[in-house]
């Protein structure tokens, strides 16, 4: 690799790889994180395996690409074939001998790997015939899939540093009179104008600022930074790179959990390979610009991802949150300006100065403008990772692309914007998602989490269950986050086990509202959502729980019983999967939960074929 | 020095400066467990709230922590809103919950009308308030000894590893910073001990009771340049000594 030292040899060089590279016949293997967990690794192998060997039968040099993740987790590993886009799914490893035989060598297709439409029950030959992929439409995961995180030639030639090359040519104030353009907000989820923290950044006067790439992504549920970092970091560091051009910065930092190693070493590689070229370093390019990136790893606590907390962490200090009522723009890391942007907000950056402001603001809502990735997971048939216009509705990408709720059960509501985030009730299904409307219904946008629950869900333990994710990761500094998230989790154990009490839904109102205004940071200010929007729009649930003691959805152990009905054929699926052996029977004859073992979980009630699995409310209950 | 408006009141304060301190210079009362004055604002107690808004804000108005807050010209401050009033008492009853024994704590709930919390008491009631002055006056004196140590409820005080902390000199700032006395220590004559660590006092030359410990002696001879024979002497004894050549030199 040698050094590029103007925008010429990299447009040279970029036209040299477009040839080398694309228009090729290619295998792409999905080696996302899902896909890898699904042994897709094993599956390149063999693939690579092959085609050494036979090198001389394949008519046209065929690239094997290890590439990152496709979205569509559910139906991994994936592999497509290129330029046919003929997309197989859920491969095994014996798969690979017929893919190579059958499609490589003779273009047929292998039928049974095809995605079937569950509705029609046909099978989709190409990849974007998909209605999971038919109906998103990418900017921040533009390339990922399409390209070898692991190759910055493969990533130029797809179009990496495009927007760069435009950038190097503009004035700063250009730039982010381009960004102000686009309508670009934070995509971490509290939805801050990303050109005001630049225009604020670059007007401080000061001989050394900052670019923090936030990619501590915290939320249970969310993977779409990780996968931007897995499957195209090129993408972060270009627009890293063209916010140090507005700002004036020369140093960065993307800050990445550790929970993610993939991610740091696809962005080792590619910072690595940057320096090499000579797009990171000292005169980038050619045009006098310097900046450079270093990696900073999490070490797992979820207030990092929160941005006071995160600088201190950076700075290897305990991450804590302190009072904002100073800017990082203007006082940040070491108290200097810094910026400090989300992995899919800086992964939007390129395109938007390629291809105009003006264009991604032609996608999206009046306030939220462009597109949004959502990690799409729960009770979903198509579970995987999306990208919408802003302002898609809710029910499009629960039913379009998620393509409904899984056994066709009745869907209850979908919880956004992770652990701050709220539950949407099915009454909302047609509520447009963006920053505004998702706010307004008591929710947030959050990194994109997007959890969709059936009606077996109950969601006073949905509540809780979010409330002891934040009461283990609360930082303890101030006192309402800390205290207040301990007496809700109290009053919850209390409501679970049918000890609540009436009065003590007024106690919930009464402390969420306390905390939201009094504590330290957005942790402890958007903790009660989780419990204020169950309790808003599920409240006869909670009326249930306390005043019935009993779980409408069959959740809450102490609260429910089960008890399988006469009519039950015997077919032995709920004995086999009863975690503690408390159903008896023989094969083709009734049978029987055994009450004192029983520890109402629902298993069976969940697998039995014909529904003769029942719960009503437990009499027996101590105190 | 700029004007401000605190409940309807012209006030003038030092612009930059903490708003919490500047309302105490100027006698206004606004409680605050967190704050002390030879450390820096942290933030923590969420006690010190007040509602701020400006001219210009055209009614826009937000909650902040007046520790932290600096001065700006033309704001108008609010430590009375209603909003702001029962923020506080719900922090105040959450600290009761926590330390219903500790009479910093049970004094401060009285004065807000609280006899008994609204939620469960712990089942072991601590008098740490988790204010994390002393974890601040350790690290400002260059020691750092003791800090917070893990997150959320688990917080706690606590030297590294809850052994005997190998940076303390043992002087006592921490306890004597502690504002419910939750930091004990126990001291004779000649040793005292902190943290579980033991200290051996330095015997004053001349009337032989114990002044500082050794460490804290060569510790701050050293940071401050200082004679060692500064610490011969116990206080009493040094006030005399000084006296006294006072006395020979106006002679």
């Amino acid at each position: 690799m040698k050094k590029l030292k103007s925008l010429k040899e990299l447009s040279d060089l970029r036209k040299k790889l477009e040839k080398e590279y694309n228009n090729k016949k290619e295998i792409f293997v999905c080696c996302g994180t899902g896909c890898r967990a699904n042994n897709s690794l094993k599956i390149a192998e063999d693939f690579e395996k092959i085609l050494k060997e036979n090198k001389k039968e394949i008519p046209v040099i065929r690239y094997l690409k290890k590439t990152g993740c496709h979205g569509f987790c559910e139906k991994g590993p994936l592999v497509i074939i290129m330029p046919e886009e003929i997309f197989y799914c859920k491969v095994k490893e014996k798969d690979v001998q017929e893919i190579y035989e059958k499609t490589i060598l003779k273009n047929e297709v292998v039928k049974r790997l095809l995605y079937k439409e569950p509705k029609e029950k046909k099978e989709i030959e190409k990849y974007k015939e998909i209605p999971f992929y038919k109906n998103q439409f990418r900017i921040a995961m533009r390339n990922i899939g399409k390209l070898d995180p692991f190759s910055i030639e493969d990533s130029i030639s797809k179009g990496a540093y495009l927007g760069l090359e435009k950038a190097l040519k503009m004035k700063p104030e250009e730039i982010i009179e381009e960004i102000k353009k686009s309508g670009l907000r934070g995509r971490g989820g509290a939805g801050f104008l990303t050109w005001r923290k630049w225009e604020a950044a670059r007007k401080e006067k000061s001989d050394i600022k900052y670019i923090i790439c936030n990619g501590d992504e915290g939320d249970p549920g969310a993977f779409k930074d990780r996968s931007i970092m897995e499957g195209d970091p090129h993408s972060v560091i270009e627009g890293m790179i063209i916010a140090s051009l507005a700002v004036g910065a020369n140093e960065g930092y993307i800050y990445v959990r550790d929970e993610y190693p993939l991610a740091v070493e696809t962005l080792k590689k590619a910072i690595e390979e940057c320096r090499k070229l000579g797009i990171l370093g000292e005169n980038i390019l050619g045009k006098g610009h310097t900046f450079d990136i270093k990696i900073s790893r999490g070490g797992g606590a979820f207030v990092c991802g929160e941005s006071s907390a995160l600088i201190r962490s950076v700075m290897g200090k305990v991450g804590e949150p302190r009072a904002k009522y100073i800017h990082a723009t203007e006082k940040g890391l070491y108290d200097r300006p810094t910026v400090l942007n989300n992995v899919e907000t800086l992964a939007d950056v390129g395109a938007i100065i390629l291809n105009g402001g003006e264009w991604f603001a032609s996608f999206g809502t009046e306030k939220s403008k462009g597109t949004k990735c959502f990690s799409l997971v729960g009770k979903v048939k198509n579970t995987g990772l999306i990208e919408l216009p802003m302002g898609t509705t809710l029910r499009k990408i629960i039913y379009d692309i998620g393509g409904g709720i899984v056994k066709d059960k009745k869907f209850k509501a979908v919880q956004t914007g992770g652990p701050s985030g709220g539950c949407v009730p099915e009454a909302l299904l047609d509520l447009p998602v963006d920053y505004e409307k998702l706010t307004e219904a008591g929710s947030m946008m959050g990194s994109g989490g997007m959890i969709v629950m059936d009606e077996r869900t109950c969601m006073v333990d949905v509540a809780r269950y979010f409330l002891k994710f934040l009461l283990e990761e609360s930082c303890g500094k101030c006192t309402p986050c800390r205290e207040g998230l301990r007496q809700l989790m109290a009053i919850y154990e209390k409501i679970v086990k049918g000890e609540g009490k009436e009065e003590d839904l007024d106690k919930i109102k009464k402390l969420s509202s306390a905390m939201k205004v009094a504590s330290l940071c957005d942790l402890g200010r958007s903790a009660p959502n989780p419990v204020l929007s169950t309790l808003k729009y599920f409240e006869e649930e909670y009326i249930a729980h306390i005043k019935d003691k009993f779980c409408p959805a069959g959740v809450c152990s102490d609260l429910v019983i089960y008890e399988i009905l006469e009519t039950c054929n015997g077919c032995g699926a709920c004995r086999r999967i009863c975690p503690v052996s408390a159903i008896e029977g023989k094969q083709k004859e009734l049978h029987k939960i055994i009450e004192e073992k029983c520890i109402s979980c629902g298993s069976c009630y969940d697998v039995c074929p014909i529904n003769v699995i029942i719960y009503k409310k437990k009499e027996l209950r101590n105190g | 020095m700029v004007e401000i408006i605190v409940d309807g009141k012209k006030i003038k304060a030092r612009e930059g400066n903490y708003l919490l301190r500047e309302l105490k210079i100027n006698g206004i009362k606004i409680p605050a467990l967190c704050d002390h004055l030879s450390v820096e604002p942290w933030g923590g107690c969420r006690l010190c709230l007040v509602k701020i808004t400006k001219e210009e804000w055209k009614g826009w108005s937000k909650i902040v922590a007046s520790c932290l807050y600096p001065v700006e010209s033309g704001l108008i401050v609010s430590t009375k809103d209603k909003e702001v009033e029962k923020a506080r008492k719900e922090v105040i009853n959450l600290m009761l919950a926590r330390s219903p024994q500790t009479p910093l704590i049970v004094e401060l709930a009285k004065e807000y009308g609280i006899e008994k919390t609204d939620y469960e008491e712990y089942k072991e009631p601590t008098d740490c308030i988790l204010c994390g002055l002393c974890t601040r006056i350790c690290d400002q004196l260059g020691m750092s000894a003791i800090s917070l140590v893990n997150r959320g409820i688990g917080r706690e005080v606590a030297p590294p590893f809850n052994l005997e902390p190998p940076d303390c000199i043992g002087c006592l700032s921490c306890a004597y910073i502690c504002p419910t006395k939750f930091i004990k220590f126990e001291e004779n004559e000649k040793k005292r001990k902190i943290w579980g660590k033991e200290f051996e006092k330095l015997l004053c030359k001349n009337c032989g009771s114990g002044t500082v410990t050794k460490m804290e002696a060569e510790y701050f001879s050293k940071k401050q340049g200082l004679d060692p024979s500064v610490f011969e002497l116990c206080d009493k004894c040094k006030r005399e000594y000084y006296s006294k050549k006072f006395e020979e030199l106006q002679r």
